[in-house]
């Protein structure tokens, strides 16, 4: 057999696992994400408050997901769910500790991008007749969008490997299908060196993706890159 | 007394049950961080310095190994040495290394410095190149080599201007070190886990919670302290 024979499709390899246990990653990631920005949007609008208790709240929800080790938080939702609401499947509470985790460090990204948008602009849209709403959406968010894009990209390749950690709790993604492979095979080296293979791809891939989010949402916007 | 315990859930004689499992759990986390970070500072510096102002080789090296430790989780770099080196127990036996690789721990402690390792070079290669030309070109018409720039000129500045995410990346590390837990290794979060599945008591990852929050908040405050100290007049 050719080293690389155990990654053959199908019933003689694992390689079909591996693409079930990648793709099942690429989508807990993607399913984490809407959740953990509106969480970190909720938590930056807190912040920004006025109201004492409700900024307060804000700062200490971001103490505590930030400070938490990601794995310890995936336990305390896991065990901790059964408690609250009934168990629930390793796929909700990985997307449900990622997304709290994600919600936190974007929160912090969100608000130093709301802040880095003069408040002329606010003023200018609604000298112009503007809606508070509509001065929010077509001229704060999109400016806020572009200052934030590069800390969000950077809290998506953190929360990408993090989905590792949810394989503790069951969950066949690329890690845990990778591990099964190894013990199953004897050829850990292999297939855990695929495994961190396809994360780096992945990595690759967002960056890529990350890059062209970013030139265009810095549309007309003059840098010193070029003139 | 008893109620107020209960009415907070907290459960005195779970306490004294598991209290001594955690903090010898907690003396193990603290050992893999104490262990690890400064050896990955150590190593990350010639990466850096290979990022900074290497030829194309070294410098082609220093990116691949950073971008490998940076672009993979941790727990997939865990399992590929401590699982992976297993199949050349052999060769590491021959090269005297085996005893870094068979040992949960040792090899949790070589695997977090490889990997802050990358990310520490990655703080030290900005903080340098963050330092303005003109001070390297000052140390040049003084008549200093490279060696004496980089010494006495680049690296005091670049490490204020590191100083704050290090100090992230210290608490970066206290949280990843609980990974080591899922190759057995018996850190707080392992501890934590064994106290669970004996007593199925969810408290017990609640005063993990607070001990990790503890440990996240004193290096904070510490750091606060030591950037006032070396804040640039």
């Amino acid at each position: 057999m050719s080293p690389l024979g155990p990654l053959a499709w199908g019933a003689s390899g694992w390689g079909d696992e591996i693409a079930a246990g990648l793709w099942l990653t690429v989508r807990l990631a993607l399913a984490t994400l809407p959740v953990g920005l509106a969480i970190g949007f909720g938590v930056a609008l807190m912040k920004q408050s006025r109201l004492r208790v409700v900024s307060g709240l804000g700062e200490l929800y971001t103490t505590v997901f930030r400070g938490l080790p990601e794995l310890l938080t995936i336990f305390l939702v896991y065990f901790g769910a059964p408690r609250l609401v009934g168990d629930i499947s390793g796929f909700a509470a990985g997307l449900i500790a990622l997304a709290l985790v994600f919600g936190a460090f974007s929160s912090e990204v969100l608000l130093g991008a709301m802040r880095g948008v003069p408040d002329g602009q606010r003023e200018a849209a609604e000298a112009l007749g503007f809606s508070t709403g509509a001065a929010f959406r077509h001229v704060m968010l999109p400016q806020v969008w572009r200052l934030a894009l590069p800390g969000l990209t950077n809290n998506w390749l953190v929360m990408l490997k993090d989905t590792s950690l949810v394989s503790v709790v069951a969950l066949t993604e690329l890690m845990r299908a990778s591990d099964v492979a190894a013990r199953a095979t004897r050829e850990p080296f292999l297939f855990y060196l695929v495994a961190c293979l396809l994360y780096l791809a992945l990595s690759i891939v967002s960056s890529f993706i990350a890059a062209w989010l970013e030139r265009r949402a810095g549309r007309g916007i003059p840098t010193a890159g070029r003139a | 007394m008893g109620e107020v315990f209960a009415f907070i859930g907290f459960d005195p004689e779970l306490f004294a049950r598991y209290a001594p499992a955690l903090l010898s759990g907690l003396w193990t986390t603290l050992s893999l961080v104490a262990i690890s970070t400064p050896l990955g500072f150590a190593l990350g510096i010639p990466i850096a310095l290979a990022r900074y102002q290497g030829g194309a080789t070294t410098n082609a090296l220093a990116v691949g190994f950073t971008g490998f430790f940076r672009g993979t989780p941790l727990l997939a770099q865990l399992f590929l040495l401590y699982y992976g080196a297993a199949e050349f127990n052999g060769a590491l036996k021959s090269v005297g290394l085996w005893w870094l690789f068979r040992d949960a721990f040792t090899c949790a402690a070589l695997v977090f410095t490889l990997n802050t390792a990358a990310y520490q070079a990655e703080i030290l290669r900005g903080a340098m190149a963050a330092v303005p030309a003109g001070q390297t070109e000052a140390g040049m018409a003084l008549g200093l080599g490279r060696a004496m720039i980089n010494r006495l000129i680049v690296w005091p500045q670049a490490m204020r201007l590191a100083l704050r995410p290090l100090g992230n990346e210290l608490i970066l590390m206290i949280k990843a070190s609980s990974i080591a837990s899922v190759i057995t290794v018996v850190d707080l979060m392992g501890a934590t886990k064994r106290a669970f599945s004996g007593s199925l008591s969810f408290e017990l990852y609640l005063w993990a919670a607070l001990i990790y929050l503890a440990l996240v908040e004193i290096v904070r405050r510490v750091w606060n302290a030591l950037e006032r100290r070396w804040r640039i007049a």
